[in-house]
C-alpha cells in the first residue's frame, strides 16, 4: 500500500493499532487541526475545480464524460507526482501531503460520479462505450501514476 | 445567488475530503495495511449514495450541491489508481488486479442497488 511508508501525524496517529497481536481494532485518527485543516482546504479546491467542469460542459448519458474522464486522469498523475516526491525526495513534511494528496487530489477525482456513469450507459444499452469508458479510465490513471512515478524518480537526489 | 451556490460546493468539498480521511484511516486500521480495504469501503459507500441520489432524479443546484460536491469528493479514483500501481510495483498482482475488478463490479452494483432503492422512495 502506498500508505505504509506515508509520513505525518495522522498516519503516525492510526498506527499503533497494526501493531497488536492478533485483530487489529478499528481506531480513529486523531490528527493534529492542522492535517484536518490542510485536506479541508486541498478537498474544497479540488471539488470546486471538478463541480465547475462537469458544470460547463455537461454531457448525454450516453456520450463519453469527458469531466470526470479529465479530473480523473489528471488527478491520477499529480498524486503520483505529488506521493512519490514527498515520500521519495521531499524532507518529511506534516501538512503538504494532507493538502495536495488526500485534500487536492482527492477533491479533484472521483469513483462515484464515474460509477454512476457507467450504469447509465450499461441502463441505455451503450455496452461499448461502458466498457470503453471503463477500460480507458483504468489504463490512462494507471499510466498516469506510473509516469508520474517515473518523471520523480528519474530526478536524481541533489545532497 | 452563484456566489452562495459556490461557497457552499466548496465547503462541501472540503467537508466530503474530511470525512474520505477519517473512514479510510479507520477501515485501514481495522483491516491492516495488505489490501486497500480503507479506500474500497470510501468508494462503494459513496456509490450506493451517488445511485440513491439518481433514483430519487435530484438535478439542478440540488445534484451539484449533493452528488458532484459531497459524494464526489467523498469518492477518489486517483488513491484507488495509486493503490494499485503501488501493489504491482511491490509485485502483489493478484491483489492488484483483485482491487481493480473487486471496485468495479461491487461499484457498479453498489450505484445500482443505490439507484433502485432511490426510486422506490
Amino acid at each position: 500500500m502506498p500508505e505504509p511508508s506515508a509520513p505525518g501525524p495522522a498516519r503516525l496517529a492510526a498506527s499503533p493499532a497494526a501493531s497488536f497481536p492478533g485483530r487489529p481494532r478499528p481506531v480513529l485518527p486523531r490528527p493534529d487541526w492542522q492535517t484536518v485543516a490542510a485536506i479541508f482546504a486541498g478537498g474544497a479546491l479540488g471539488t470546486l475545480a471538478r463541480a465547475a467542469l462537469a458544470q460547463a460542459f455537461p454531457h448525454a448519458a450516453t456520450a463519453w464524460p469527458w469531466p470526470t474522464f479529465g479530473v480523473n486522469i489528471a488527478a491520477a498523475f499529480l498524486l503520483g507526482y505529488f506521493v512519490t516526491r514527498l515520500q521519495e525526495r521531499l524532507p518529511l513534511s506534516s501538512y503538504r501531503r494532507p493538502l495536495l494528496g488526500t485534500g487536492v487530489c482527492g477533491g479533484l477525482s472521483t469513483f462515484s460520479t464515474m460509477q454512476v456513469e457507467i450504469l447509465k450507459m450499461l441502463s441505455a444499452h451503450a455496452y461499448g462505450l461502458a466498457a470503453g469508458y471503463t477500460a480507458a479510465s483504468i489504463a490512462a490513471g494507471y499510466a498516469a501514476i506510473h509516469l508520474a512515478t517515473a518523471v520523480v524518480r528519474r530526478v536524481r537526489v541533489r545532497r | 445567488m452563484s456566489l452562495l451556490l459556490w461557497t457552499a460546493v466548496t465547503l462541501i468539498g472540503g467537508a466530503g475530503s474530511v470525512l474520505r480521511f477519517y473512514v479510510d484511516a479507520l477501515v485501514s486500521s481495522a483491516s491492516g495495511r495488505d489490501f486497500p480495504y480503507g479506500t474500497l469501503v470510501v468508494n462503494l459507500s459513496g456509490s450506493v449514495v451517488l445511485g440513491l441520489l439518481t433514483g430519487l432524479a435530484l438535478a439542478g443546484d440540488a445534484w451539484l450541491l449533493a452528488g458532484t460536491a459531497a459524494v464526489g469528493s467523498y469518492t477518489t479514483f486517483s488513491t484507488w489508481m495509486l493503490e494499485t500501481q503501488r501493489l504491482t510495483e511491490e509485485r502483489q498482482h493478484r491483489k492488484a488486479a483483485l482491487n481493480i475488478g473487486v471496485s468495479l463490479v461491487l461499484g457498479v452494483a453498489a450505484a445500482a442497488l443505490g439507484r433502485l432503492i432511490g426510486a422506490q422512495l
